[in-house]
């Protein structure tokens, strides 16, 4: 079985903007991909481009083994998107609107839509215009959910939902990926991709970073290592040592994680009264890749 | 810091820096529309100006304009043996309904649609007052009404006429503006949708525009219910009447002042009348691309098609008189041709004057309800539509459906009311199916205005906009052509030019035939352009 979204090389510019540059992207069956990246590094486009929406310039796409660009009508009975900015018709219900929505996808689980709806405690006989933003979201999201396609796109589906709903929202994709369905989660909430997926792809100014489980992603990276010791140990000049603080017996650092044997045993000969170490959280992973465009960066470091 | 806590109090705080940010957005929009109009102005002025050099000339035309029909469609006559005076006749009510027409839409622009776009939340999260946002979108309004009002006031003047007259025409064009801004400003309070406050505005100058055609063609007091009324009986050039300066002036600050005291009677976001829910589910008729554009643009379709029904009714109504209001005299005929006609029979000339004029505005409608779709499409509406198994020129085409078929549908009602009413005025039945034939007549030239909107939004969209800049030439072109002398083939650019003029003569079936081939070559390269691009 193929790929449901396999992505090579691909490339878009408008105009002076160089929207995509060679991005590359793999989410395979029946799994939870988490998208990652800053405002304006792609995600977007990606999406559009997978939809087909938006034609690529150059590169290789295919989505549940069909050119999205060619063959947009079929594929698009297979799966559902939901948009990063809700915009609803004002004078549609939400209820019509998520019924209309269903339909041009070829209809819709009435079961599971009218359960989803008592989940999200969404009221569908408002009209468009007096919806909250969340509940705009929430309107698109009961129309994707409650479809019965193979692949999701969902980009960055929960902003504007409360904690509560983020939950219901968890609980629903998970439902989702047990189900066997595929699902592509552009998201800003590392919590919410922490999570739900299985796989994360980091893009950065319209190029692929970092792809792989977050086990893999991790053992790329470096380990927080904290110590309380007996007698003052130097790491300086260590390889794969960053960021050591020394404070009297106390000492943190950061270590890449494939040098740890030798930091570790150097600590050991210093004798340790207490260790603390912890894989990077995705949030220590993000920032690793979008550092230098961080305001607090230099604070860090100095 | 007692400054700052000052300004934050002060409740119009922020509208000098709102109306420089709509000023800077609307940079090309305004002065488009403000020389659309001064130039509508001044270029009748100096075509009368050579065309009736003398007074002898003039005294011709003042003969025959002083009737009825005539005067419904145009105004009330006063001094025509001016050139200020014929040129104030002819213009005055037409530059005031698009100076009307201008100046609500500018005002439910920079109100009630930022509203609804949400942005108005954002400006009113900063040290913004809260009148703010009403009064920078009014203060548009009054911009482009008091450059309206100067500029025409010149151009009159450097064409030769003398300068009281000159300022009270342009004055009258610019209060009359200034009353439909300030209309809007009232029913963008009422109102919680934008399409709909510039609806109802948009209606009560219609209103306005029919109270006065019946008041000028016989029971005059109507007239003075009327601003477009008002701007002509300013008397421009026929011994002004400055007093009626002061109607137009204190119906904008009643209004300016009803708005004020509606505004803190509803929320942001919200009208005046709070939202009943709707069914929480859709009618299985609602299922498709083409169903969806027909539910967007139902509601409009019903008040265009009101509006046609009555205006072709009214018309039906006065035309059977129009030989006894114009006479029979050769200058009748005279000014008769010079308005597009060319006929011996007078009603017949009358009638396909107005049948013209039920075409233009049926392609304003054509237009407009095409050009829905790149709404649809900017608004990120058309995305999750398109993300469903539509394709995109079913999408696209839906909205291209309503635009063919409601135009041909207002120009049917239009007819039938216009043929039956002159039918029973008559007795002649056959007159019901004439008129019905004249106005279909029409269909392929409006196509090709629509069809023209189609392949823009296909092909070029971010050149739609030039859809209406081709509608605003056909109408000067059919309005004003002839007066200004052009040549044949700058006149036969307007599609309405190869619409005929039935019912003086019968339609012909070759130059409707190559319209409606040019109107679907059009839409193919809509259909084409828009498989080809990048939706949003």
């Amino acid at each position: 079985m193929t790929d449901p979204i396999s992505v090579s090389g691909l490339s878009k510019r408008y105009g002076h903007t160089q929207a995509l540059d060679g991005l590359d992207l793999t989410v395979r069956a029946g799994e939870v991909h988490g998208f990652l990246g800053p405002n304006g590094a792609g995600k977007s486009t990606t999406i559009r481009i997978l939809l087909g929406l938006h034609r690529a310039d150059s590169g290789a796409v295919e989505v549940l083994g069909r050119d999205p660009w060619r063959d947009a009508v079929p594929l698009h009975r297979r799966l559902a998107y939901v948009p990063g900015d809700v915009v609803l018709w004002p004078t549609l219900t939400g209820g019509e609107t998520i019924d209309l929505l269903g339909r041009l996808r070829g209809g819709l689980d009435q079961h599971r839509r009218d359960t989803l709806l008592k989940r999200f405690e969404l009221d569908p006989t408002k009209k468009g215009r007096a919806y909250s933003k969340g509940n705009r979201q929430k309107v698109a999201l009961v129309a994707a959910l409650a479809a019965d396609v193979e692949l999701l796109l969902l980009d960055e589906p929960t902003s504007g939902l409360d904690p509560l709903m983020e939950e219901v929202f968890r609980e629903a994709v998970t439902e989702v990926r047990d189900a066997g369905r595929t699902v592509l989660l552009s998201s800003h909430v590392l919590a919410e991709v922490e999570a739900l997926c299985d796989r994360v792809s980091i893009i950065r100014a319209g190029r692929t970073v970092e792809s792989g489980t977050l086990a893999e992603l991790r053992h790329l990276t470096r380990t927080s290592v904290s110590a309380e010791l007996d007698r003052p140990v130097d790491l300086t000049g260590l390889p794969g040592v960053h960021n050591l603080s020394v404070e009297g017996d106390r000492l943190h650092c950061e270590v890449d994680t494939a040098e740890l044997t030798p930091v570790l045993s150097r600590l050991a000969a210093a004798g340790v009264r207490s260790l603390v170490s912890r894989p990077p959280t995705l949030e220590e992973l993000f920032l690793r890749h979008y550092g230098d465009e961080l305001p607090g960066q230099e604070l860090v470091s100095a | 810091m007692s400054k700052r806590a000052a300004q934050r109090e002060w409740p119009v705080a922020g509208s000098a820096a709102l109306l420089r940010l709509a000023l800077r957005r609307d940079r090309i929009m305004l002065p488009a529309w403000i020389y659309g109009i001064v130039l509508t102005v001044v270029s009748t002025a100096s075509s009368y100006d050579r065309l009736y050099p003398t007074e002898a000339d003039r005294a011709q035309i003042a003969a025959s304009a002083s009737t009825g029909a005539l005067r419904a469609i145009t105004g009330p006559t006063f001094d025509l043996t001016t050139v200020g005076g014929l040129t104030a006749w002819r213009i005055a009510g037409i530059a005031s309904v698009l100076a009307g027409l201008m100046s609500l839409l500018l005002v439910v622009r920079h109100t009630r649609a930022e509203e609804e776009a949400g942005r108005t939340e954002l400006v009113g999260a900063a040290a913004v007052g809260r009148y703010a946002v009403p009064v920078a979108g009014f203060l548009v309004a009054v911009v482009a009404n008091v450059s309206i009002a100067l500029l025409s006031a010149v151009g009159l003047i450097a064409v030769g006429l003398p300068v009281a007259g000159s300022f009270a025409l342009g004055l009258a064009i610019g209060a009359c503006g200034l009353v439909f801004g300030a209309v809007a400003l009232v029913t963008a309070q009422v109102s919680g949708v934008a399409r709909a406050a510039s609806g109802t505005a948009g209606a009560l100058l219609g209103l306005a525009y029919l109270l006065r055609a019946v008041g000028d063609s016989g029971a005059s007091w109507l007239s003075w219910l009327s601003p477009i009324g008002w701007a002509q009986q300013t008397r421009a050039f026929s011994g002004e009447r400055w007093w009626v300066f002061a109607l137009p002036v204190l119906l904008t600050i009643g209004l300016v002042g009803a708005a004020a005291v509606l505004l803190p009677r509803r929320d942001l976001g919200a009208g005046l009348r709070p939202e009943r829910p709707g069914p929480p589910v859709a009618e299985p008729r609602l299922a498709g691309p083409i169903a969806l554009a027909w539910r967007l643009q139902r509601g409009a379709l019903l008040g265009w098609t009101a509006g046609y029904l009555i205006v072709g009714a009214a018309v039906g109504a006065v035309a059977s008189d129009v030989p006894d209001l114009l006479g029979n005299g050769a200058q009748a005929k005279e000014l008769i041709d010079k308005l597009g006609g060319g006929s011996a029979d007078v009603v017949s000339t009358y009638l396909s004057l107005i049948v013209g004029l039920l075409g233009l505005v049926a392609a304003a409608y054509a237009v407009q309800a095409v050009l829905r779709a790149r709404t649809e499409e900017t608004e990120q509406r058309a995305e999750p539509v398109l993300a469903g198994a539509v394709q995109r020129v079913r999408w696209g085409g839906g909205h291209v459906l309503v635009a063919a078929l409601g135009s041909a549908w207002l120009l049917l009602v239009a007819g039938a009311g216009l043929g039956v009413v002159h039918a029973l005025r008559t007795g002649d039945a056959g007159q019901i199916g004439r008129l019905i034939g004249a106005a279909m007549a029409q269909v392929p030239a409006v196509w090709v205005l629509g069809a023209l909107a189609a392949a823009l939004v296909g092909a070029v969209p971010r050149l739609v906009a030039a859809a209406w800049g081709v509608l605003a030439v056909c109408l000067l072109l059919g309005q004003i052509g002839q007066l200004l002398s052009l040549p044949d083939w700058v006149l036969d650019a307007s599609p309405f030019q190869h619409s005929g003029n039935a019912p003086v003569h019968t339609p012909q079936a070759v130059p409707l035939v190559v319209l409606l081939a040019v109107a679907v070559a059009l839409a193919a390269i809509g259909a084409a352009g828009l498989r080809r691009r990048d939706i949003g």
